[in-house]
C-alpha cells in the first residue's frame, strides 16, 4: 500500500497510506499532503540509485513519497 | 540524475544570485582554489629561499616562512574534509535506527556497507562522484584527482544522523546541478591533501569514489 512519510526527529512517521480504490484514504493522504507543504517540507519520489523526484501534488501510483525539510549550505 | 524531470530544487530560490553549478563552473572553482593556494603558499615560499641568502641571521623568520606556506594549505584541506566528519553518537538511538532503516531502503547494497563502514553514502552523478555526510558533501571529479568539499545540511537539528544524509541524498537526486549551487564550497584541491585530513574511519569511502570516479567519462 502506498504511504507518505515525513523524515523528522523520530526517524520518520507514516502520515498516511491510501489505495486508489479508496476515495476517502486518498482524500486523507491529500490532505495530510498538502497541510505538510503548507509547513515548509518539500515532497520528493525516490525512483532508485540516482534519481528522485520533486513533486507538489501527492502521485497516487508511487510507492513511497517523502516529505523532507529544506536543506542550505553550512 | 538531474533537474529534467521534477523541475529545480526548491531551495535555489533562497540562492538566486548563484550562478547555476555545472561542469563549467566546477572548473573554474577548481582552477580559483588552486590558483589562490598558489597565491598564499609562493610568497612565503619566496621569503625562506630569499631571506638566508641575503642575511643568514634571517634563518629562523626564514623557516616560520616555510612553515606558513606549508601550514595554510594544510588548514584548508583540513576545513574541507571536516564537511564530512563524524558528529559523534546517535543522541536517540531509536530513531537513528529507523532513519538508517530508511537510508538502506534508499541505497543499493555496496553504498549501504560502505556507509555502515564509514558513515559516508556513495552516489554517482554527472558532475562526478559523490560521498554524502550528515552535514557536508565530497565531490569527486571524474578522473579522481579534485575533491569539492561541500558544507551542506538539513535545517532541523534534531533530525538523526541518517535522517539527514538522506535529505540531502534526495536533494541530491533530483537536482545535482542545484545541490552544487546551494551547497557552500569549503575547498578544493588534490585528493590527497584531501584523504590526508579525513578521519582514518571515513578515508575507505573516498578510495571507493575515487575507483568510481575513474570509470567515470
Amino acid at each position: 500500500m502506498p504511504r507518505l512519510i515525513r523524515l523528522d526527529q523520530t526517524g520518520h512517521t507514516t502520515l498516511a497510506q491510501w489505495s486508489a480504490e479508496d476515495a476517502a484514504s486518498v482524500e486523507a493522504a491529500s490532505a495530510a499532503f498538502r497541510s505538510e507543504l503548507d509547513r515548509g517540507y518539500f515532497a520528493v519520489v525516490s525512483q532508485g540509485e540516482g534519481h528522485a523526484e520533486h513533486v507538489r501534488e501527492l502521485p497516487l501510483d508511487a510507492p513511497l513519497v517523502i516529505l523532507r525539510r529544506p536543506i542550505a549550505g553550512g | 540524475m538531474g533537474a529534467e524531470g521534477s523541475g529545480p530544487l526548491p531551495e535555489l530560490a533562497s540562492v538566486y544570485w548563484r550562478p547555476r553549478a555545472s561542469e563549467r563552473t566546477l572548473t573554474r572553482a577548481g582552477r580559483l582554489w588552486t590558483l589562490s593556494t598558489v597565491g598564499y603558499t609562493v610568497p612565503f615560499l619566496a621569503a625562506a629561499a630569499i631571506l638566508p641568502a641575503l642575511n643568514p641571521v634571517t634563518l629562523p623568520v626564514a623557516l616560520v616562512a616555510l612553515a606558513q606556506a606549508w601550514m595554510i594549505p594544510e588548514l584548508s584541506a583540513a576545513r574541507g574534509s571536516n564537511v564530512v566528519r563524524p558528529r559523534g553518537p546517535a543522541k536517540r538511538p531509536g530513531a537513528e535506527a529507523v532513519a538508517l532503516g530508511l537510508l538502506g531502503d534508499l541505497v543499493g547494497h555496496d553504498s549501504r556497507d560502505l556507509h555502515a563502514q564509514t558513515g559516508l553514502v556513495l552516489e554517482r552523478g554527472e558532475l562526478g562522484v559523490w560521498l554524502v555526510g550528515e552535514a557536508g558533501a565530497l565531490l569527486i571529479r571524474p578522473g579522481g584527482r579534485r575533491v569539492h568539499c561541500y558544507c551542506v545540511k538539513a535545517t532541523d537539528p534534531a533530525l538523526p544522523s541518517s535522517d539527514r544524509i538522506a535529505h540531502l541524498l534526495l536533494a541530491l537526486r533530483t537536482d545535482e546541478s542545484g545541490f552544487a549551487t546551494v551547497a557552500n564550497l569549503a575547498f578544493s584541491g588534490a585528493r590527497a591533501r584531501v584523504r590526508r585530513r579525513l578521519a582514518k574511519p571515513t578515508r575507505p569511502a573516498l578510495d571507493s569514489a575515487v575507483v568510481a570516479a575513474r570509470t567515470t567519462p
